[in-house]
């Protein structure tokens, strides 16, 4: 393998591993603030991208306008879902909760095949986001620039939120006791929707983003990567946000280098995420960036 | 934590034992209608969601545009059992059982996809249903299958086919593979268009490179440059149609500029839909064109496929059109509804008039058919050639 190779390998893990990562995010945020394992994450991901790809084939908006109503919506969709599924639950122990959310991802998959059909839809692609320049014999798509960028941006955005703003310390209130909260003048379900309209918009964010980048949409779509970011998440550490970050990345960095150091286990590339979680578990379950929490389950 | 496990045992338990209850009164009911003796049933198993959705769904327009035009036999009404196999083989397989044990059907169409075929063979062979696959390509679904039969060719053809083009009309001299591996269809049409290729070239070193992805992936950036290092003339990379049209985007965009080469899935719309203009010049073979029809059935399939969907015909409506002709033809030769009757007159099909072509049956079941080759060009499939077998 020579050093362009290397590059050439090197953009392709970081433009997965910064989209692993911005879908991670709003996982663990959820996570964070109310100790729920959003299964359905996935599949909000999911209502975001066909949300985009029907606004954008239907209505004669410029791409922009069809991007941000979608996330606006999604964000709405989100927390219409926790009002739904979780709220009632909200008092019962969480293992109610956690089946309540896989009930909703099948529930949400299985609305989307009826609704939508099962045969693949074609993402539209704006121009700016299909260039592709060389750098000598290395090739790179405008999108694996803005990926990182977009996912930093949220990062940063996300931290200051919740550390510097009146919300976020509401947020983080919650986060360590509902009723101590609520006592405190905090209103907890409003705190709750805001967590679920941030969390499902960025999901929808992550959603466009893959759409982008690989644009075959179907009702399954958010299944795998939500799998690969719920691994994410727990490899950073479940609810740290920079953990959830750092775990994209070596989720991504590691699959394209496999495959780039190892060619004969190519075919074992989703198992690398899989062998990846168990490792993280068995060594450090609390994540890289994972504080011991005591279990509340 | 272990109360928590004791309730959660309590809960799966009772929903089991409720579910099951609810499946022997389900059963009931069926087989009460299943009294009816005027009817003839013939199962489809096909995807219709999942990965090979496309396909599916293009072959059962196909069959109910038959069953519409031809829906009488022996003076009984056929009536269709259409389930959906999720393009999965543990569902295939739950699907044909149900076709074959709720819904006593007297033969069985399907599936696209040589795995989900595959899933079913054991099934049929041991229930004694026939079942006449429309396009799985794989030997192995036939084979020591005496209740599994296919009106297409098979990949041993399809993949010297390819490997001759490859050889003869782009002068290649090195090739390398992307397979599929969780598909039998794209591993075995892999490794016969590799044997075909060697032979060609004469020479054992002519496949450059080869490399491997699974169904439902979606980034091939990291295959794809390993492949770019090894400069072949030609990459063959046979899979579904989803996977390999986001594939050849992605080679496209990492500055593989050779021809790529693929086989019979790659004929959906969404293929040109989703690779856009990266997939312009892909070259694949098929089993049908309205180019260059060949039968007097070709024409009336043609037309009315066109009159009852409003779009052009394809390649997997063809098929199944053809599949479920070729099992009303045998039911008409058995005059019989019995199973075991009508998979002894399938077995004797020969020169049967269908839309794809003239369809006998050798002794494997597997019919011998000319395969077609098609360019993606200006965002649409168009004819190449004929080739006829050998």
């Amino acid at each position: 393998m020579n050093f362009e190779i290397f590059i050439q390998h090197l953009f392709n893990g970081v433009s997965l591993g910064s989209l692993y990562a911005l879908i991670a995010i709003g996982y663990t945020m959820v996570y964070g603030i109310l100790r729920l394992i959003n299964f359905a994450h996935g599949d909000i991901f999911m209502i975001g991208i066909y949300t985009a790809f029907y606004g954008s084939v239907f209505t004669p908006l410029p791409w922009w306008m069809v991007f941000i109503f979608s996330i606006l919506f999604t964000g709405i969709f989100g927390v219409i879902l926790e009002k739904a599924v979780y709220k009632p639950l909200r008092k019962s122990p969480r293992i109610s909760i956690l089946i309540s959310a896989i009930g909703a991802s099948f529930l949400l998959e299985n609305l989307a095949i009826v609704v939508c059909g099962g045969r693949p839809k074609a993402f539209p692609i704006p121009d700016m986001f299909n260039k592709v320049f060389y750098l000598g014999n290395v090739s790179v798509v405008s999108l694996t620039f803005y990926i990182p960028v977009i996912t930093l941006i949220t990062l940063l955005g996300l931290l200051y939120f919740i550390n510097k703003t009146k919300t976020g310390m509401a947020m983080r209130a919650v986060s360590k006791d509902y009723e101590a909260a609520s006592l405190m003048g905090i209103d907890v379900n409003k705190i709750i929707s805001i967590t679920f309209f941030i969390g499902s918009s960025l999901a929808c964010t992550g959603g466009l983003m893959w759409g982008l980048k690989f644009p075959q949409i179907t009702p399954l779509i958010g299944v795998m990567p939500g799998l690969k970011c719920f691994i994410a998440a727990v490899v950073g550490g479940i609810g740290n946000i920079t953990g959830a970050v750092i775990g994209g990345f070596i989720l991504g960095l590691g699959e394209i280098m496999l495959v780039a150091f190892l060619p004969a286990l190519t075919g074992y590339r989703d198992a690398f995420a899989f062998v990846l979680l168990i490792v993280i578990l068995l060594i450090k379950p609390t994540g890289i960036m994972g504080k011991n929490l005591t279990e509340k389950v | 934590m272990k109360k928590i496990y004791v309730s959660l045992i309590l809960v799966v338990s009772m929903l089991s034992s409720l579910f099951l209850a609810g499946c022997s009164v389900k059963e009931k009911e069926e087989e009460a209608q299943n009294v009816d003796e005027n009817v003839i049933r013939i199962g489809v198993f096909e995807p219709m969601t999942g990965a090979s959705a496309a396909g599916g769904e293009m072959t059962v327009e196909g069959i109910k545009l038959a069953n519409e035009m031809f829906g009488d036999v022996l003076g009984k009404k056929v009536e269709l059992v259409i389930v959906d196999n999720k393009s999965d083989k543990v569902e295939a397989a739950n699907a044909a059982s149900r076709l074959i044990e709720k819904n006593k059907v007297s033969a069985i169409i399907g599936s696209y996809g040589s795995s989900l075929s595959m899933a079913a063979g054991d099934l049929v062979k041991s229930a004694k249903v026939p079942a006449v696959g429309c396009s799985p390509t794989n030997p192995l679904v036939t084979l020591n299958n005496d209740y599994y039969f296919r009106v297409c060719f098979i990949d041993p053809f399809q993949g010297t086919v390819m490997a001759n083009y490859a050889f003869n009309e782009l002068k290649a001299k090195k090739a390398a593979i992307i397979q599929d591996v969780t598909q039998d269809y794209s591993v075995g049409l892999s490794k016969y268009f590799v044997d075909s290729f060697k032979e060609l070239t004469g020479d054992k070193n002519s496949i450059v490179g080869m490399t491997s992805y699974n169904t439902g992936d979606q980034d091939f950036t990291a295959q794809l440059t390993n492949i770019k290092q090894t400069n072949p003339d030609v990459i063959f990379a046979p899979g579904n149609y989803g996977e390999s049209a986001l594939l050849i985007k992605q080679a496209r965009s990492l500055g593989i500029d050779v021809p790529i080469l693929g086989g019979d899935t790659w004929e959906a719309p969404e293929f040109i839909d989703i690779g856009k203009e990266a997939v312009e010049g892909a070259v694949f073979s098929t089993h049908f064109t309205s180019e260059a029809s060949v039968t007097d059935l070709s024409r009336k399939f043609m037309d009315a496929y066109k009159e009852k969907y409003n779009k052009e015909p394809n390649t997997f409506a063809a098929l199944g059109f053809d599949d479920y002709l070729v099992i009303l033809d045998s039911i008409k030769r058995a005059n019989s509804s019995d199973s075991q009757k009508i998979r002894d007159a399938i077995a004797q099909t020969k020169d049967f008039e269908g839309a794809t072509g003239y369809i006998t049956l050798d002794e494997n079941g597997d019919a011998v058919k000319s395969a077609i080759i098609k360019k993606v060009k200006d965002g649409k499939f168009s004819y190449l050639d004929t080739i006829q077998p050998k």
